[in-house]
């Protein structure tokens, strides 16, 4: 049997990829990266690394990234809550989760955007995991019913609760590392049954140009120790806190993502990093930075050629819009997106529910875009080769009235071959007049309807408490004695 | 009088956002003993009212408006010397305090509001980054500013803007200083809320902004 042919896209040659590569090695050693963490910068010293006190200027030579890209690991496993499905992220494995951190929710009744609640966070948590093309959860909105402070470690708590799916979180304090590696303890057991089995990806995103903040290069130390693997999110705006050519960007990206590999691997050698991004084509007349323009699509897909040379697994925001509203920009943009990023072989993908600039989250939308996930996914898949002979014995016993809808050829292969959307329309005019012709969103809206009808699995009641005891504790610490109540529970 | 090509040359020089020239130009002007004032007001401003026209019907993009500004200011920053030897003052459309608040290190949106009220005749003290709301008033009461303008890109750190009205009102010196909201998550409801006195969604808008309340 012939295998299928895994389809691909590259924006980059090979020497275009080594040039960058060397002008991103010039640039870590001659210039090198601000590092604003003591502990970071005190691994670099200890490293051999020249550092520039005043700014704490860490200058890296090629030998040390060379040894960080030696001990990285180039695939990353990562396991659902029960510790049971298992997912590769490296290769050519493409994997969907929501993006990530909206600070506002697209309410679908009245279109416009308000505050999320936990109400609403538990709402996206549950039909993150009924969506069947999206294999992580993300803790994707932030609610405003708790104090900010205890954001990170809260969405943290609900994801865990109400999803079996692996986690792409992060943290928004040093703090904040504490309480959420407790709560990820708390669900496998031990420190060490999490190392074997890692439940979540922590974000982490340098600021551009070439700088580590205190916060996140603590995110990178405390990550590796703990076995979780941490995702680079360098995040150049072209042209305004990077180079405004595409390849200059590349340059900046691939420096700000070495050095803090560079982090991980002189915090624990072997620690599982993802390189990846959130980087745009700043616009020059809005001053917005647009996740659904082509040129920030190129610059995720190119920087992933990048990784994949250097054999690390990649990450992308790709697959999200600038719109406001679920419209066909919106439609458009993630279409796009998405399938670019399978096409280029990203292994996490966020993306899916994010609209206008990666700020609000839109439930409807997240459905929709599962569907768009679902078509990348069978895009990547490619075309098989079925049978010996493919189509010529089908032919044998053809009459002018043959037809294939009762062949058992068909019966056989057409769920495999294609997939059915949920929410696409693909009804005849009448029956969708019929239905009282509705918009996808509308199907979205009737599909969430749907999920959150069914009853809400619960966790064993002891993992619970023991959730409960670690979130309450960060809570007193930080001046809230009681979590908001649930209603929907 | 001035005339009327060289105030064209500097007019121009603005618009191109050719600093080097404008420089040139300006100490020209200086060696030459003209009138600064006269000078600013009718060679240079009106170089940067061009560009900010040019912005808004949409024919400049940022790099353009930015680097207008930027030569403004460059031109500015050399007269001052001068009319001060003179005990002249340029003339000012009012002091404004400006900073992205504590715990925010974002400060692209701001130095571009910086920039462009600078150039727009605003005297501007800009504090940077990751600014205490304490420094930012004591900053405003020592410089007896007329603005305070505060940046913030994050939503943790927008809600330290309320924080600093609250401390203007404890400290009885809200409305002493018009306060100006600006950054990503920031809109005209939650500046009305908080009670600041506006906020501005870009660079060019704030300089407007600005404008219109130091008339008021």
């Amino acid at each position: 049997m012939i295998k299928a042919l895994r389809p691909k896209y590259e924006l980059l040659s090979e020497s275009f990829i080594k040039k960058i590569l060397n002008e991103c090695f010039e640039l870590l050693e001659k210039y090198g990266v601000f590092v604003e963490n003591q502990e970071a910068v005190k691994l670099f010293k200890q490293a051999g690394a020249e550092v520039h006190e005043p700014e704490q200027r860490v200058f890296i030579k090629p030998e040390l990234v060379d040894r960080a890209l030696s001990t990285a690991p180039s695939t990353i496993e990562l396991y659902d809550r029960p510790g049971e499905q298992k997912f590769i992220i490296g290769g050519d494995q493409v994997h969907f989760d929501p993006g990530s951190a909206a600070v506002s929710i697209l309410d679908h009744e009245t279109n416009s955007q308000r505050k999320p609640t936990s109400e609403d966070l538990v709402k996206f948590v549950r039909i993150t995991d009924s969506m069947e093309h999206i294999d992580f959860q993300s803790t994707g909105v932030i609610s405003s019913d708790v104090p900010e402070i205890i954001g990170d470690s809260y969405r943290l708590y609900i994801g865990l609760q109400y999803s079996r799916k692996p986690v792409v979180t992060g943290t928004f304090r040093v703090e904040g590392f504490q309480p959420m590696h407790d709560m990820l303890v708390a669900v496998r057991g031990s420190k060490e049954k999490l190392k074997e089995k890692p439940l979540a990806i922590l974000d982490a995103c340098p600021s551009p140009p070439l700088k580590w903040s205190n916060l996140t290069a603590q995110s990178l130390i405390d990550s590796a120790r703990a076995g979780i693997p941490s995702e680079l999110i360098s995040m150049g705006m072209t042209g305004a806190t990077s180079p405004v050519t595409l390849a200059g960007t590349l340059v900046q990206h691939t420096a700000e993502n070495l050095a803090g590999l560079v982090i991980c691997q002189l915090a624990c050698a072997g620690s599982p990093v993802i390189f990846g991004g959130s980087p745009s084509s700043f616009d020059m007349r809005k001053g917005t930075t647009p996740m659904g323009a082509v040129e920030t699509m190129m610059i995720d897909s190119a920087y992933t050629q990048i990784a994949k040379h250097l054999n690390l697994p990649a990450h992308a925001y790709m697959g999200l819009s600038d719109s406001k509203i679920n419209d066909n920009q919106a439609g458009l943009e993630s279409g796009m997106g998405a399938v670019l990023a399978a096409l280029a072989g990203v292994n996490v993908i966020s993306g899916p529910g994010m609209l206008d600039f990666e700020s609000c989250q839109s439930l409807e939308k997240l459905v929709i875009d599962n569907e768009i996930c679902g078509m990348a996914l069978r895009l990547i898949k490619g075309i098989s080769q079925r049978d010996e002979t493919l189509a010529l014995n089908l032919f044998e016993d053809i009459t002018p009235e043959t037809q294939f809808l009762s062949k058992p050829h068909t019966r056989k292969w057409y769920r495999q071959e294609h997939i059915f959307p949920e929410i696409i329309d693909r009804d005849t005019h009448d029956e969708w007049e019929g239905k009282g012709k509705k918009s996808i969103a509308d199907r979205a809206a009737c599909r969430i309807e749907n999920i959150l009808k069914q009853p809400v699995e619960l966790i064993d009641s002891e993992l619970q408490k023991d959730l409960k005891k670690v979130m309450m504790a960060d809570a007193k610490r930080n001046g809230l004695s009681s979590l908001p109540k649930i209603k929907s529970l | 009088m001035i005339e009327k090509n060289r105030l064209s040359q500097m007019k121009q020089a603005i618009v191109k956002g050719d600093k080097e020239k404008a420089q040139k130009l300006a100490r020209q002007a200086v060696e030459d003993d003209l009138n600064l004032n006269d000078v600013i007001e009718e060679g240079f401003v009106p170089g940067i009212q061009e560009a900010g026209n040019l912005w808004e019907k949409g024919e400049y993009f940022l790099p353009e408006l930015i680097t207008s500004a930027e030569s403004m200011k460059a031109v500015m920053s050399l007269f001052q010397p001068e009319l001060e030897k003179k005990n002249l003052k340029a003339k000012s459309l009012g002091t404004v305090i400006i900073g992205t608040i504590e715990g925010d290190i974002h400060d692209i949106g701001k130095n571009l509001v910086a920039s462009l009220l600078s150039a727009n005749g605003f005297d501007v003290k800009d504090l940077g980054a990751d600014v205490k709301i304490s420094e930012f008033i004591q900053k405003a009461e020592n410089e007896e500013a007329d603005f305070i303008c505060v940046s913030s890109l994050l939503t943790t750190t927008m809600l330290k803007q309320k924080d600093m009205i609250k401390m203007l009102k404890s400290k009885n010196l809200y409305g002493k200083f018009k306060v100006l909201v600006g950054g990503a998550p920031v809109n005209k409801k939650w500046a009305q809320d908080i009670g600041a006195d506006g906020y501005a969604e870009n660079a060019m808008s704030a300089a407007k902004l600005a404008k219109t309340l130091a008339q008021k």
